[in-house]
């Protein structure tokens, strides 16, 4: 019967992308409990480096290193992570919104601003608006490696020791729970000190080499580790949100397909209905 | 029993090691150190090498550490190993990629932007001939 064959081929090709989205859905959401997992696995560096730090802060309070000390703000460096394929719901769009609104307060403020972009949506964004982007990584994969970020951040510090920027920030998406993705921006430099942590002790370590050295390395460290959580932690989103925008997408497709379902029984049922009155009124007619 | 303290191993991408130990031994950058309960708290920087630790049924536990740091109190020892080979070097031409980078990529993204043109472009034109297709029918009912 030649009724409603395109409906028919329209039926199966929304059941092929909704096989695709299912497939998709599935893999984000087995990809979501590995990132989550390397999230919790990278804690536990970054919580015993903010130790030492502060105790160095507490035992030498006379000596600052230039990344404690505050100092006007001319330049702001922000370091953006954002994910590198699309398909993952308005993850991307919601932050570069909000950081598109901070930088502009930045801007009202007359201060200048550097951008680094972890991951090509965020690249090719804040390219097409003409901000100056500094340095670049993408393409981290499921698996951020240190590797990869160093680089990058090594850009952002070095303009910092440089007096290019004053300030820098980092920005990315939250992990709050599988349905929940909150844009973050916390800032890396200076770092801030954490006054409530009040140590009862005074005795100091014994450096080697020398403290000003342990303690730039220290610090070197501790932001790369802070950037490298960010970059788990977009990932740990990506893969939720992707996993929410496929799951959607699966279920429209479904709802689609029984529009589709229903519209070509009615249309089949009108052709019998058609053709049966013909022969119907044929016979009367004999 | 003798006495032990608490041995942390972590790196940025994983916790390694977590638990107690008689003794431990490091490779600072000013030469070995072996570390026992109620030693004098110390920082240092590793340079690449193997951490031993003994554990409290005198068992050794080996790790490969390519650099990081070495936090000394007296109630423990945390290691903070670095993932990557460190060097000031390397790290420079890291940092010199990822100028380069966002650099090389402007050139390219003329395609994006290209594109981005392209595409406005084409939904005029979709709509342009919706439009016609809109008039027509008009015309053919009338």
């Amino acid at each position: 019967m030649a009724v409603g064959k395109e409906i028919r081929n329209q039926i199966r090709s929304v059941k092929n992308t909704q096989k695709i989205t299912r497939a998709m859905e599935m893999v984000a959401a087995s990809k979501m409990r590995k990132a989550q997992d390397r999230m919790a696995a990278s804690r536990p560096y970054s919580e015993k480096i903010r130790n030492v730090i502060a105790h160095l802060a507490h035992a030498h309070p006379e000596y600052r290193h230039s990344y404690m000390k505050d100092r006007d703000v001319k330049r702001v460096g922000f370091i953006i992570v954002s994910t590198d394929r699309g398909l993952c719901g308005g993850l991307n769009a919601n932050m570069f919104r909000r950081t598109l609104r901070n930088l502009r307060e930045w801007n009202e403020q007359g201060a200048g601003i550097d951008l680094c972009t972890i991951g090509s949506k965020g690249y090719s964004f804040f390219r097409r608006l003409g901000s100056n982007v500094v340095a670049h990584t993408s393409h981290l994969g499921d698996a951020p490696r240190v590797e990869d970020l160093i680089g990058t951040v090594k850009v952002m510090l070095e303009a910092f020791d440089e007096g290019k920027i004053d300030r820098l920030y980092v920005v990315y998406n939250k992990f709050v729970n599988t349905m929940t993705q909150d844009p973050q921006t916390v800032q890396l430099l200076p770092i801030e000190k954490d006054e409530n942590v009040e140590l009862e002790h005074h005795w100091d370590y014994i450096y080697e080499p020398e403290a000003k050295e342990v303690l730039t390395d220290l610090l070197t460290r501790y932001i790369e580790s802070l950037v490298y959580q960010a970059a788990v932690e977009n990932t740990a989103c990506e893969q939720a949100a992707r996993m929410v925008a496929m799951k959607a997408a699966s279920d429209n497709a479904g709802d689609m397909i029984d529009d589709l379902a229903l519209a070509y029984n009615k249309a089949r049922q009108a052709a019998i209905t058609q053709e049966l009155s013909e022969i119907v009124s044929g016979a009367a007619a004999v | 029993m003798a006495m032990t303290m608490h041995v942390d191993i972590v790196s940025a991408e994983a916790e390694i090691f977590s638990g107690p130990a008689l003794m431990v031994f490091a490779p600072a950058v000013m030469g070995e150190v072996g570390i026992m309960p109620r030693h004098t708290p110390l920082l240092t920087k590793l340079k690449p090498g193997e951490v031993r630790v003994v554990k409290p049924d005198n068992e050794e536990e080996y790790f490969y550490v390519s650099s990081g740091m070495l936090e000394i109190l007296p109630q423990g020892v945390t290691v903070l190993s670095d993932t990557a080979l460190r060097a000031t070097d390397i790290d420079e031409a890291a940092a010199l990629q990822a100028k380069e980078r966002a650099e090389k990529e402007l050139a390219d993204n003329k395609d994006d932007i290209d594109y981005a043109r392209a595409e406005a472009e084409l939904a005029e034109a979709i709509a342009k001939i919706q439009t016609i297709k809109n008039i027509k029918k008009k015309l053919g009912k009338a």
